[in-house]
């Protein structure tokens, strides 16, 4: 039981040596153990076998007789998802990649036991012929500005001492024993920092708002409905440092005068669930959570209500809604929740990531937040990078980082030698950002400029095979089907978008439908009633502006530029690169491919040829043929 | 989302309706319990059919177009049965945009039953998810608790002959 400051520092005191074991601290031991073996326990690794890794691995040293000398961490999510699972050895930082379960055993005893990391699983950027790099100096993490997510990876997110161990807990010590309520606002206002969810509305404007409310009953809500596809951060963050959103929520409770917190988190995201219940359970053994905090009169408790798969519950007011147990349909503003909110009464609601900076604000001071990022812009942003990108996973930039440093250098480019077409930011409420303004700097106010939005963070990259207009429909498809239906500007204006999109690339539009689909777009964002229906035209006028030859190829020269749009092209074969080989009918499922009596020159088989009246634009032969690439689309 | 009334008869047992109902005891009095009763439902039915609604609007006092309002509105309540093997694709962005379209076409192929369907037998299901957050291992396809990832559509069958064995 934690009951003052001094309590919590002696905890500190006594992790703290273990966690700058882990950040280079170069001690030879962490007092107790000579390494730490941390395994990524994030959603990726996990899918790909990390506990049974871990598992392994503990068996393993036990077995060699070193138990005594190591200490094996499951962890949260490192951020480098595409090389999962990852496994990372300290002090030296050495990063293995996609270890699989065979592996364990030599990487116990050559490292381990031998001393000897082994070269052949490390991340192959690490290895510098006979160096060998630590994590933090590769391409991947070197840009990076850990805020947010500095302990993701670092501690084990459902042991409450080594949060400590970190200085965890300290700012709400801080916060109840030395500071007032107005205080506590002023820091956050001072510190800029605006909502990492989605809009970007002061942080510290929305908690002067609910603390100017007459007392009585206040909420501290969480948004954790992470809805964007393709947008992992708060998933991130709750699997692996779920302390640091217990401490902000009880922050903001005092600034706010709230007793009581709700997270809401999507029930798609299980290992978030379990690990953010059990660090409440924790705190709440350790008196963080519940009454008389600190020995002091404030008190705090809070509990997690599961969303279920409503993409307009992350829009705050429906969000409230569906935490009252109805249909998460949203309710007009004003009244806003920071007057009338959770069951009527004054609330907060913040998302998770912009609650993971409040502990480190109050730690170290507003001056400090402000000296990150841009004019308009304060601190630093988490990105979920995805698509055609080589390090697919999380990414923690200052604010005014390019897009080309974002995607070239941290992100490793693009696969397979194709050229950058566009990335998507803000899920299906953002829009695209074309390669023609690639040096664009990120943040809130450049990306609105640009047509898009930051949203939470989904930073999808495509190459020239992206078809745009296909893109834009698959975003309508999205917000038709997530639509609430409860006004209909949006329930009814984004299904004929989605019927407008789908006659052209079915190759049926006509030039006229461009300025239908522009007209539409600014009548459902202007009527719609809240921030799904406000932002689901973005994806087509953002493609629009940037993109509008490809419309225009579609309509009139009836062409897929991508090659996505089935009705728009067929395949071919180039009779003279073909060798006759006839790998490809063999695959053809419907026995569109024959052979032809020409010859080309220098070959020996006649060449074959697809039959486009029969070919229903499967694609199986094309991986047939791709030595001689005699298989194009056209 | 459009959401089509099961066709399969119900077959709850009395173990199971006094589990409900110990969830529902639990839950008494909480403002907005009605989500967290209906998950618990949903874990301990596999789905929601309307007699395990009837039963939770007529326990809790809440009229039955408000229980079919929330079990319809939000796309994790189902009800309709799983199969034994519920096959679930991600189409979430970063999957979609690696192709995980064609695995679908794939599946429904080889199965014989479109998104969203059950087959005969009741051994496979398939539905199209939201972003599972895998993005890391883009296409990716989940059978019950098994992640399959980084996958392309000649996969699929060798995947299937796993649980058709």
């Amino acid at each position: 039981m934690i009951k003052n400051l001094a309590d919590l520092i002696k905890i500190r005191d006594e992790y703290a040596g273990k966690i700058a074991f882990r950040q280079n601290s170069g001690a030879k031991t962490d007092g107790k153990y000579e390494k730490h073996v941390l395994i990524c326990g994030g959603t990726g690794c996990t899918s790909s076998k990390s506990v049974q890794i871990k598992a392994k691995m503990e068996e393993a040293i036990k077995n060699a007789g070193i138990a005594d000398k190591v200490q094996v961490v499951l962890t949260g999510c490192f951020g480098l998802c595409a090389l999962g699972p990852i496994v990372i050895v300290y002090p030296e930082g050495t990063f293995y990649s996609r270890i699989e379960l065979d592996n364990v055993d030599e990487i116990v005893n050559e490292h381990l036991v031998g001393g000897n990391p082994v070269k052949k699983y490390l991340y192959s950027e690490t290895v510098k012929g006979d160096q060998i790099l630590s994590l933090n100096e590769t391409a991947f993490y070197k840009k990076q500005k850990r805020v947010a997510l500095r302990n993701c990876g670092v501690i084990d997110p459902e042991c409450i001492n080594e949060y400590i161990g970190t200085n965890g807990y300290i700012a709400l010590a801080k916060v109840v024993t030395e500071m007032t309520p107005d205080e506590v606002i002023k820091e956050i206002l001072d510190s800029g920092i605006r909502g990492r969810g989605g809009g970007g509305f002061p942080t510290g404007r929305k908690w002067q708002f609910a603390a100017a409310q007459p007392k009585g009953q206040k909420y501290v809500v969480c948004n954790g409905d992470e809805g964007d596809p393709g947008a992992f951060m708060d998933r991130s963050i709750l699997e692996g440092d779920p302390h640091a959103l217990i401490e902000a929520m009880a922050i903001a409770g005092y600034a706010i005068g709230a007793n009581q917190g709700y997270v809401y988190v999507r029930a798609e995201y299980p290992i978030a669930v379990n690990r953010l219940q059990s660090a409440i359970n924790s705190a709440r053994a350790e008196g963080l959570l519940g009454k008389n905090i600190f020995g002091t009169d404030f008190e705090f408790d809070m509990q997690i209500r599961l969303g279920a798969g409503a993409f307009v519950c992350g829009e705050e007011t429906a969000l409230l809604t569906s935490i009252e147990g109805n249909r998460g349909e949203p309710r007009p503003r004003p009244p806003f929740p920071a007057v009338k909110g959770l069951f009527g009464k004054p609330t907060i609601i913040n998302n998770v990531e912009t609650y993971a900076n409040i502990p480190q604000i109050i730690n170290k001071g507003a001056k400090w937040f402000t000296s990150m990022g841009t004019e308009r812009s304060k601190g630093t942003k988490v990105f979920a990078l995805g698509g055609k990108i080589t390090n697919t996973g999380l990414v923690e930039i200052p604010m005014g980082t390019t897009l080309r440093e974002v995607v070239e250098e941290i992100g490793g480019g693009i696969p397979n030698g194709k050229k950058f077409k566009a990335a998507q930011t803000g899920g299906p409420s953002g829009g695209c950002i074309p390669a023609s303004k690639y040096d664009v700097e990120i943040d809130y106010d450049n990306l609105i400029a640009q047509g898009s939005m930051m949203g939470s963070g989904g930073l999808i990259v495509m190459d020239e095979d992206t078809c745009m207009v296909d893109l834009a429909k698959f975003f309508l498809e999205f917000t038709v089907d997530e639509s609430c239906g409860k006004c209909a500007p949006c329930r009814i204006g984004t299904v004929r978008l989605l019927e407008i999109l789908t006659k052209i690339t079915e190759g049926n539009g006509e030039m006229e439908d461009l300025d239908k689909l522009e007209e539409l777009a600014n009548y459902i964002k202007s009527a719609s009633l809240c921030g799904l229906g406000q932002t689901a035209p973005n994806p087509v006028l953002s493609t629009l502006a940037n993109f509008r030859d490809e419309y225009i190829a579609h309509i009139v020269d009836k062409k897929c530029p991508a090659g996505v749009c089935k009705n728009l092209f067929t395949y071919k074969i180039d009779l003279d690169k073909c060798i006759g080989c006839g790998a490809c009918a063999k695959q053809c499922p419907a026995d569109a491919i024959s052979r032809t009596d020409y010859v080309a020159p220098g070959h020996k088989l006649a060449s074959m040829t697809i039959d486009a009246s029969k070919c229903v634009k499967c694609g199986a032969c094309l991986p047939t043929c791709k030595k001689f690439q005699a298989i194009y689309k056209g | 989302m459009k959401k089509k009334l099961t066709t399969v008869a119900f077959s709850g047992t009395k173990e199971q309706e006094a589990k409900l109902d110990a969830v529902i005891a639990e839950h008494k009095g909480e403002a907005g319990a009605l989500m967290p009763v209906l998950q618990k439902a949903q874990d301990i039915y596999g789905y929601l059919p309307i007699e395990v609604q009837e039963h939770i609007a007529l326990s809790m006092d809440i009229p039955l177009s408000e229980v079919y309002g929330v079990a319809s509105f939000y796309s994790q309540f189902i009800l309709n049965p799983k199969g034994e093997y519920a096959i679930a694709v991600c189409l979430g962005t970063a999957c979609y945009v690696k192709g995980a379209g064609l695995l679908m076409d794939k599946l429904e192929s080889l199965i014989g039953i479109k998104n969203g369907e059950i087959t005969a037998d009741r051994k496979f299901s398939l539905d199209a998810t939201r972003c599972i957050g895998a993005c890391g291992l883009a296409p990716v396809l989940t059978v019950n608790e098994e992640v399959y990832g980084r996958l392309t559509p000649d996969m699929i069958k060798g995947i299937l002959d796993k649980y058709n064995a």
